[in-house]
């Protein structure tokens, strides 16, 4: 995988993740190409499209997209699973996670990816696993209260 | 959005969590109006972190922590950060694990190459790395694996594998060594050395932890396609893997499973292993390996253990990875038959998702001689998905895989289908529809009258995306098969009857009558003042390139039909032909004309006979499609228009494109035209070979190309080229100048078989010009220039004042006894002693001013003659020898140079400035000098350029 990014049915980015290398003006470029041809994109089409030489991979969860690019070889329908993994992780970790979780806590959710996914592969797919090493960090500093706030985007058509 | 007040949006941050200060500055922002209002909100709060870091009070872990977070929140915002990072590394080297964790994401997402921090960060690192807390120990690895530099790689990439491998690392850390090492090996390959981990790093396939597993694979995926030898153990090692993982209870591998899916992920990845090479040589490994494919095949069959969409991606994911195997290896017949007969159930499926993917893999099944059969059975079911799919990208697809499953049997009804598709495809597609279609009918015409008429409807449907390679090669085939010669001139001609029919069509059209509409004369209906009146019809609604194509078809009626010649004279004397603003059409009319009233009827015929038969080669229209990332491709509709190298057929309309017919030094005989529009034929400037043999005997003798006054005015803005050609000499020019001094070669090339005697070429002076102007000839040329040779002269040239005739000269011989005589303007010119001068703009308005007495100026208003075509009229300015100012005149269309004269006696300043104007197609030209009559000759000079 070269890039993950998290943004709104708006445009807003919430999350971007590259693991390939590039200059930050190139990154805004592609990323805003990126979200266009998403967001240009009807319901019910094909989550899957050719984007230069480079796979889109994309899933909407309530008002949040998440989209993948990935090499052409890379098997689209693995990729998708990819990002229902990573949503139930962050669900896991806020407890009903929702969009604005992912905006205030966003350095957690950076380091839930980190946990799941490294240098574009998939690091960890046991949910307990994952869930373990965040909490274990959880408890090397102060205790934590739980964040349970906003409504679960999964199963939930809510938007914020 | 409930509530707009900040409370009610913000989740509650706890005291003990820390960082409110980040949330309550996040929902700042997030209440910010505008873009403006943001901007504010965030440079408050930059300007207050800089005071913070600057000021005297040491910040505490956590403070530090909360505004570094702060700065990689704006940054990802979207905004620039300049200062922070040394905050950021200090977090490093903290004790408490949530300071460390910031400090490294900070890291990770905004490092740069500053040098001093990248030593401080690896120290930093390199610190966790020994720490032997695992949890440390995988940050550190993270942030290695996410920043993936050169740097990085040389300070780390010979610590990793030993961490991967080491007997006491902890499995997270294990997982994190090998997806780190995987990236830095991406990244630079020569960082990380080959030895004795590789071999244990294969045995993680083995390991008892699923998670190493699972990221061991993609490394060692990696590694293998560059060291296919060294890791061909791991082949067994995948198959064993994969058929415990395959073979196992649903629940067996508990939270490695994923929604009843065992190992969905690591299935995957050991088949894309796999895919890196061919099948196993062991015939147990092997009857494993087919044993577990069969396993994924069979259990696509089976009812699904969950309704869930993510048990049926899961599971498909294997399966598609699984038909790649089977196609990759396109060795088992039997499994390809069955993986085809699985995606076409796919083909129908109600998931979108897996009709798109089932019509992509079913394009390589297609390629694969024991599944073609089997693929072909789906045609109506994609022809189907073709007509009612509702996103482009899903019909996409279907094109490819129609395209793919073409063969003999069923080329006529997939190329019919393909050409209906057209009629309402995507713009987008368009020209890659067209391209297929033209291959296909190309390739699997059993009639060729079949192929005429599908390359004629392409243009019908969608002439603007029919590009040059196509209608080139209908012409070929044409041109080399009789059997459709008589066809395609019917057909053309009755295509050419509609009111309004695509330009292409014009220029099939005219060339297929031009060459064979003496097939279809004998038809009252198609006569051939029928014929040409038709194509002349369309004549004045082409562009320039089409109705030089026209004129061409003209000619050649002339040969063709002796009685249109008449009226096809009528046409090219018309004053629009033969004055025609356009050099080339001008060109063509002029030489035509002649052509026609000149030569004999056998000489006619000599000239004008049928195109000999194209070489066969590989079609031009395969080789661009292949130029588009094969025929998957759909996205690159828009690079790369037209490919100059493939203008063969157009290169065949005219007998000889070459100008040049003895060796000359005219190699940049078209300097001035460089960039012709890119439509236009190569420049006929003249037919000079045939036309040598055709006016035998010195009586005729029409200058071929441009006129010399033409010639010579082309000299202005260039040094080289062919200043004289007729029939017997070709005179060609070099020319070099410095200050006021310069250097001319004249080349002087007898074009004839036969000797010229006496040959004597002398410059003259006319009136006072020698008092202005010194040429010395330094070499001298012999008396005799043997039939074919070319001779050289040298002058030598000293400016010695401003001038304003050029010197002439004058070239006298005996050709078969008979006295020639011509005299030339030799192509010296004034602005040749220009030096460039560079100035700023300010430099340059001042002087401009300077220069404002009336006489100093000149100035001309007139009609473009040429393409206004800004990057030709800047090559123009500079051959002039002025140098181009930029960023001086605040309209950038226009131009503005500056340059000193340079002469023996004086030196004259000179400013120009140049106002095209497009709409008008008009230009306005000014210049400035220091002396009168130079800014006035320097106007005429260069207004006859553009």
């Amino acid at each position: 995988m070269q890039v993950m990014l998290l943004f709104s049915r708006q445009g807003k980015l919430r999350l971007q993740k590259w693991y390939v290398p590039l200059p930050d003006k190139e990154k805004k470029k592609i990323t805003t190409e990126l979200v266009q041809t998403v967001l240009a994109r009807k319901p019910k089409m094909c989550g899957f499209l050719e984007w230069r030489d480079l796979k889109i991979v994309y899933k909407t969860y309530a008002s949040l997209y998440f989209c993948c690019a990935t090499e052409d070889q890379d098997n689209e329908l693995i990729t998708l699973e990819i990002i229902h993994r990573y949503v139930e992780l962050l669900d896991k970790c806020f407890g009903s996670v929702s969009e604005l979780d992912i905006i205030f806590k966003f350095e957690k959710a950076y380091f839930i990816l980190d946990e799941f996914l490294l240098g574009g592969e998939v690091q960890e797919t046991s949910k307990k696993n994952v869930l373990t090493a965040i909490q274990q960090a959880d408890l090397l500093q102060e205790k934590t209260e739980s964040m349970c706030h906003g409504k679960s985007f999964i199963g939930c058509k809510k938007t914020y | 959005r409930p509530g707009a007040n900040t409370t009610a949006i913000m989740p509650a941050v706890s005291k003990g969590d820390g960082m409110r200060g980040l949330a309550v500055f996040i929902s700042d922002i997030r209440n910010c109006k505008s873009k403006e209002a943001e901007i504010k909100r965030i440079n408050k709060e930059l300007a207050n972190i800089r005071s913070k870091f600057k000021g005297d009070k040491a910040l505490d872990g956590y403070s530090k922590k909360k505004y570094v977070c702060k700065l990689l929140f704006i940054f990802l915002l979207g905004h620039d950060i300049d200062f922070g990072h040394m905050e950021a590394v200090n977090l490093l080297s903290s004790n408490k694990y949530t300071e460390k964790q910031i400090g490294y994401l900070f890291i990770s997402v905004l490092v740069n190459s500053n040098s001093e921090l990248i030593r401080l960060i690896n120290n930093a690192i390199k610190n966790d790395l020994a720490s032997r807390n695992p949890t440390f120990m995988c940050l550190a690895l993270h942030c290695i694996a996410n920043v993936g530099s050169r740097e990085m790689g040389e300070a780390f990439a010979a610590d990793i594998p030993r961490i991967l491998v080491a007997g006491d690392s902890m499995d997270s850390v294990k997982q994190s060594a090998a997806l780190c090492l995987l990236r830095l090996y991406k990244a630079s390959p020569d960082l990380v050395p080959m030895g004795e981990w590789t071999a244990r790093v294969v045995h993680l396939l083995n390991d008892q932890h699923m998670g190493v597993v699972t990221a061991a694979v993609s490394l060692i995926t990696c590694l293998c396609k560059k060291n296919p030898d060294d890791f061909k153990t791991c082949i067994s090692l995948a198959v064993s893997r994969l058929s415990r993982i395959v073979s196992s209870a649903s629940t067996d591998l508990q939270d490695y499973t994923y929604y009843f899916v065992p190992a969905p992920w690591l299935s995957v990845k050991l088949l894309r292993l796999l895919q890196c090479y061919p099948p196993p040589e062991d015939a147990a490994v092997k009857g494993r390996l087919v044993e577990c494919l069969e396993t994924v095949l069979n259990k696509a069959q089976e009812p699904p253990k969950s309704k869930k969409v993510q048990h049926s991606n899961a599971k498909n994911a294997i399966l598609f990875e699984t038909i790649s195997l089977i196609i990759h290896y396109d060795s088992e017949p039997n499994l390809l038959v069955r993986a085809c007969n699985q995606l076409g159930q796919f083909l129908q499926h109600r998931e979108t998702n897996l009709r798109y993917l089932a019509l992509e893999s079913m394009c390589t099944l297609a390629s694969s001689e024991f599944s073609h059969e089997a693929v072909k059975t789906h045609i109506d079911t994609v022809i189907n998905a073709l007509k009612t799919e509702r996103d482009v990208s899903v019909r996409q697809r279907a094109a490819d895989l129609l395209y793919a499953m073409c063969d003999r049997s069923n080329a006529k009804q997939i190329v019919s289908e393909m050409l209906r598709y057209l009629e309402t495809a995507d713009y987008a597609i368009r020209e890659e529809i067209v391209l297929k279609v033209a291959i296909l009918a190309e390739k699997y015409a059993v009639d060729y009258s079949w192929y005429v008429d599908t390359i004629l409807n392409l243009i019908r449907i969608a002439g603007d995306y029919v590009s040059e390679e196509v209608w080139y090669r209908v012409l070929q085939i044409v041109t080399n098969r009789d059997d459709v010669q008589g066809y395609a001139a019917k057909t053309v001609f009755e295509a050419l009857q509609a009111p309004a029919c695509h330009e292409n069509m014009v220029k099939v059209g005219g060339y297929i009558l031009g060459e064979f509409g003496n097939l279809i004369a004998g038809d009252p209906r198609s006569s051939p003042p029928v014929q040409f009146s038709l194509l002349h019809s369309k004549f004045h609604l082409c562009s320039v390139a089409t109705r030089a194509l026209l004129l061409s078809t003209y000619i050649k009626f002339i040969n063709l039909f002796p009685e249109t010649k008449a009226t096809i004279q009528g046409v090219l004397r018309a004053g629009s032909q033969l004055r025609n603003a356009d050099v080339e059409l001008q060109q063509r009319a002029v030489e035509y004309l002649t052509l026609s009233s000149v030569a004999s009827t056998d000489v006619l015929a000599t000239v004008l006979e049928e195109m000999p038969p194209f070489p066969e080669r590989e079609s031009s229209i395969l080789a661009k499609l292949k130029r588009k990332k094969g025929p998957g491709a759909g996205s690159a509709l828009d690079d790369g228009r037209r490919d100059p190298s493939s203008n063969d057929i157009n290169g065949g309309v005219e007998p000889t494109p070459s100008t040049v017919s003895t060796p000359s030094p005219s190699a940049d005989l078209l300097g001035l035209r460089a960039a012709p529009p890119p439509a236009a034929p190569p420049a006929p400037a003249g037919a000079g070979n045939l036309l040598v043999d055709v006016f035998d005997g010195p009586a005729a003798q029409p200058s071929l190309g441009p006129t010399p006054e033409e010639a010579f005015l082309r000299f202005v803005c260039k040094n080289n080229g062919v200043l004289f050609e007729n029939q017997l000499l070709q005179i060609g020019v070099k020319s070099e100048f410095r200050q006021n001094l310069g250097r001319m070669y004249l080349f002087y090339g007898n074009k004839t078989s036969v000797q010229f005697q006496n040959f004597l070429p002398t410059v003259v002076h006319p009136g006072d010009l020698q008092t202005h102007i010194r040429l010395n000839v330094t070499k001298r040329v012999a008396a005799q220039v043997d039939g074919g040779a070319q001779v050289q002269q040298v002058l030598n040239i000293e400016c010695l004042r401003d001038f304003l005739t050029p010197p002439l000269l004058s070239v006298r011989f005996r050709y078969g006894g008979t006295p020639q005589s011509l005299t030339l303007k030799l192509p010296v010119t004034i602005n040749k002693f220009f030096q460039p001068t560079e100035m700023a703009a300010q430099d340059f308005f001042q002087r401009w001013k300077q220069l404002s007495l009336p006489q100093q100026e000149a100035q001309k208003i007139f009609k473009a003659n040429h393409p206004m075509d800004a990057v030709l009229t800047k090559a123009k300015l500079l051959g002039f020898g002025s140098a181009l100012l930029d960023n001086v005149d605040p309209n950038p269309e226009n131009f503005v140079g500056a340059g000193i004269i340079q002469t023996k006696a004086l030196q004259v300043g000179c400013l120009l400035r140049l106002e095209p104007n497009a709409q008008a197609q008009m230009y306005r030209l000014t210049l400035r000098t220091s002396k009168e009559p130079v800014s006035r000759h320097l106007c005429e000079l260069l207004a006859q350029q553009f």
